[in-house]
């Protein structure tokens, strides 16, 4: 292999569409030298990686909130939606979930500065609030078990538990996630291994914000509405 | 009494009756079983293989491995499920009037059950995301996936899945329901063994692998091509494995949402399926449709790659069509999520309802017939070559648009009404699947087996492989549509009607050639091990192909390439072959590459464990695995040391060793 051959081609994109268009030299067969931490081993690959993954999940949400539609209404004469929902219980939990978004929020300019101490203290700010949002999601369905409206009752309480209570569980995963990562920070600082962990957990922190508000809307609003 | 309690506290609902010692039938399984798993034990120890099994390869991140073990796990699940088909060919051409057969019912229930549900799940899907694990990295040009321990992870977690349902060969039963668990029968009212919970425990499990899978697939392939390889200038193959992937990535979670709903109704009670307290079992057939006809789609579009990449190379022309191809095989994953409902016309949704779905049913022949005319155009006036990667694509073409056709045919409402349930409708279904996917596989495994192992797999003993299966194919399938459209239904034990039989036992005899069929391709690969000197490759480049994957050696080092190549053409390798591509001889790097992880392994076992727990209601194990599942996860993330550089002289080394390149020729 002639060593003029070895051309460097390093400002050429991996993401071959605006390459196709600079690669004027057409004797050029491979990149003499690379970016190791560029296509090679997917760094760049984890976010959209993590966003696929994301839209599955959604895609679970989805199927769960086709089957509370589909039984929205099948009481079997049990309660229904409008004699068992507390909105201003439901509003305080929205509140508390919303507002754990805007301290991650807060959190992330921190984060991208590489300023250990206020990410932590945003994250844990976060933990707590989404911490007392799975807490009283957890007293609204022992109230309703105690009441006789518990899961088995009616199909339409199946698929309330099964909805809301999913989107629960995802909670308490974000919350050990956070744990995790307050952990891991003050091991390794911000490095960017670290910071693109971070950077994952927050869109799924907001992606569970998002769902909350199509609970929200559909199973508490439309419910006590209907 | 206290101890009857600690025994259930400690075993759940598993007792010594839970063992099938009262069946000989099982009983002569477990033993061969027994022997056979002996063997393979005591030849690894004896000749000290488990060091290296687990350093190299059960730990290994590399795709080719991952893939290569994914493909060996296929065939093993394809050696159980066609045992299955076996024995309910054996029953069915037996069991007419006094005749009960050989099989009680509930057994054959189970087998029937566990064909389907391991010939798709545990064979289908493991083959072709096996495949695409292999080759897709080395055509766009990478040096492994995008997630390198997620895929080896994803591996462990379906063998995890498959190793359950082959637990409930001897360990308690099987479903009892059909390969999708219908519900009602599926609920804890009507099935209230165990074999519905292995059913859905493996499944998940599994499926979490699946998806996981096609996540990386998909990221990878739109990441880390090589640079130059625009989207409209990957390899065919690449573009189906996407399709395939970006559709898995959709309908796996559907799938996942309605095996736990149905988890939730038989461990706590709930009302989703249930006839009663307002339940909709007719959702779960929505819900595992809007997975399963998409999921044939999953299956089948990699075929189609495949024999596209085939019929290029062996006609030594550029494919015909390549953009109509990329379109169609788009339009094909778009349509394939219209059409769920025409599993069940007969649910009533009504003529509206059911009018939209069966035309868009038949839509899906548009595209995919033009493939077909795609496939005939590039041979028309190619320099053919028949060797047996090209005439499984001409077997698949003959066969599968067969399959497609009665597909139409059954895409017709009134029609469907007839022949709904029927063994006309399983012999459609195995026409496209066999036709279509496991003709593909073959096809593939053929072609690509010289670039994974370095020699080619024995020629005879391939084409034994080739006409058993074809032959077979049509007589243990042709008589099944003439008897279905009879009216004979599936899932059927005995029959009272003799004048049946012939058919049944035609079906038999074809079953029989088939079985010489996967003895063939056994032996292609025993013969081919044995020759090996006589059928290395030692060029990388046997077939004279086209793509990048036969650019580097057979097998590929572990890094793929040496540099990362630089794409200017479709067929990237035939354009470095005619234009006097030279390969670097210096300037070697250091290559980054991922660590190998014990971790995938250890995770899969833990889920097997829970998996087991869950089914036997012993809850303190589940409890027990499930937090170890956790721990490990959450200390697999404190491991930041996951790569390391493959040094220049290794590099240079390996590089040297290579055989001289026929390249410029």
């Amino acid at each position: 292999m002639p060593a003029s051959r070895c051309r460097q081609v390093r400002e050429m994109s991996t993401q071959g569409h605006s390459a196709a268009t600079t690669i004027a030299d057409r004797d050029t067969w491979h990149l003499a030298e690379e970016d190791d931490h560029g296509h090679d081993h997917g760094g760049g690959a984890t976010y959209i990686g993590f966003w696929i993954y994301l839209m599955s999940d959604a895609l679970i949400f989805a199927s769960l909130f086709a089957m509370f539609g589909v039984v929205s209404t099948s009481y079997a004469g049990g309660p229904a939606p409008r004699e068992i929902f507390e909105l201003p219980l439901v509003a305080l939990n929205t509140a508390l979930l919303l507002a754990s978004s805007i301290t991650f929020g807060e959190a992330m300019p921190h984060m991208e500065a590489g300023r250990v101490g206020p990410t932590r203290i945003w994250l844990a700010l976060t933990g707590l609030l989404g911490a007392a949002f799975v807490c009283v999601e957890l007293y609204e369905f022992s109230n309703l078990i105690a009441e006789g409206a518990g899961p088995q009752r009616s199909a339409f309480l199946s698929a309330f538990f099964a909805l809301v209570g999913t989107h629960g569980a995802h909670v308490t995963v974000g919350l050990i996630w956070i744990v995790v990562s307050l952990v891991q920070m003050s091991r390794h600082g911000l490095s960017e291994d670290m910071k693109r962990r971070v950077m994952c957990l927050s869109m799924f922190w907001h992606f569970l914000d998002i769902i909350w508000i199509g609970v929200f809307t559909f199973v508490y609003l439309w419910g006590v509405l209907r | 009494m206290a101890e009857n309690t600690l025994i259930k506290t400690i075993f759940g609902r598993l007792t010594l009756e839970s063992l099938p010692i009262h069946e000989p039938i099982l009983v002569g399984t477990f033993i061969v079983v027994a022997l056979l798993g002996l063997t393979i034990v005591g030849a690894i120890t004896r000749y000290r293989l488990w060091g290296y099994l687990w350093s190299e390869w059960f730990t290994s991140v590399d795709h080719k491995r991952i893939g290569v073990m994914y493909m060996v796990f296929g065939i093993v699940m394809l050696l159980r499920g066609f045992s299955d088909a076996l024995m309910m060919r054996a029953q069915q051409a037996v069991s007419f009037g006094a005749n009960q057969g050989y099989l009680p019912s509930h057994h054959y229930d189970q087998v029937f059950t566990a064909h389907g549900t391991i010939m798709i799940f545990f064979v289908a899907i493991p083959l072709v995301v096996g495949l695409v694990n292999f080759v897709m990295p080395l055509q766009i040009g990478a040096r492994d996936v995008a997630f390198p321990f997620l895929n080896n992870l994803s591996f462990w977690l379906t063998v995890s899945g498959g190793m359950l349902v082959m637990l409930s060969l001897f360990v308690g039963e099987f479903a009892r329901t059909g390969w999708l668990g219908y519900a009602p029968l599926s609920e804890l009212a009507y099935s209230p063994d165990t074999g519905v919970d292995y059913y859905l425990w493996s499944l998940q499990i599994a499926g979490v692998g699946t998806t996981l899978s096609a996540i990386n697939m998909v990221a990878t392939i739109i990441k880390m091509r090589a640079p130059g390889m625009t989207m409209m200038k990957m390899p065919v193959f690449c573009w189906t494995a996407l399709c395939s992937n970006v559709l898995a990535v959709a309908i796996f979670p559907i799938l996942t949402a309605a095996f736990l709903l149905l988890l939730l109704d038989r461990y706590v009670g709930t009302n989703f399926f249930t006839n009663d307290l307002g339940g909709s079992p007719m959702m779960y057939w929505n819900m595992v449709w809007a997975w399963g006809h998409p999921e044939v789609y999953v299956l089948v579009l990699p075929a189609f790659g495949i024999f596209s990449e085939i019929t290029s190379t062996f006609t030594g022309k550029r494919l015909f069509g390549y953009s109509s191809m990329v379109y169609a095989t788009v339009v094909i994953t778009i349509l394939s999520f219209l059409v769920w409902l025409h599993h069940f016309f007969t649910m009533g949704a009504g003529p509206s309802v059911n009018s939209f779905f069966g035309i868009a049913t038949m839509v899906i022949s548009i595209p995919t017939g033009a493939k077909v005319f795609n496939w005939l155009f590039t041979m028309y006036r190619g320099d053919i070559r028949f060797e047996l990667p090209m005439m499984w694509t001409i077997a698949f073409m003959l066969t599968f648009v067969i399959g497609g056709m009665t597909g139409v045919l059954l895409a017709i409402p009134p029609a469907d009404f007839v022949l709904h349930n029927s063994v006309f409708l399983v012999a459609h279904f195995h026409n496209t699947i066999i036709g279509g996917v496991v003709f593909g596989l073959f096809a593939g495994m053929v072609y690509w087996f010289p670039k994974a192992f370095g020699f080619k797999m024995d020629p005879f003993w391939g084409k034994v492989a080739f006409w058993g299966w074809t032959v077979g194919f049509w007589v243990a399938w042709g008589p099944m549509y003439v008897a279905g459209l009879m009216g004979t239904t599936r899932r059927v034990h005995h029959f009272d009607d003799p004048t049946l039989q012939p058919w049944f036992v035609v079906a038999a005899i074809g079953a029989v050639i088939i079985l010489v069929g996967i003895l063939g391709f056994i032996m292609s690969i025993v013969v081919g091990i044995k020759n090996r000197d006589k059928l290395a490759d030692t060029t990388g480049d046997p077939w004279d192909g086209r793509t990048l994957e036969w650019s580097t050696t057979s097998p590929p080092p572990q890094y793929n390439f040496a540099f990362t190549p630089v794409i200017h053409d479709l067929d990237a390798w035939y354009d470095m072959k005619s234009r006097g591509y030279q390969r670097p001889e210096e300037g070697f790097r250091p290559i980054h590459m991922p660590r190998n992880t014990a971790s995938g392994v250890i995770l899969s076992g833990l889920a097997f464990v829970f998996g087991f727990a869950m089914i036997w209601y012993i809850w303190w194990l589940a409890a027990l695995a499930f937090a170890g599942l956790v721990v490990v996860s959450i200390g697999h993330t404190f491991n930041f040391h996951r790569d390391y550089f493959i040094p220049a002289e290794d590099v240079a080394r390996i590089e040297h060793a290579r055989q001289p390149l026929p390249a410029g020729a």
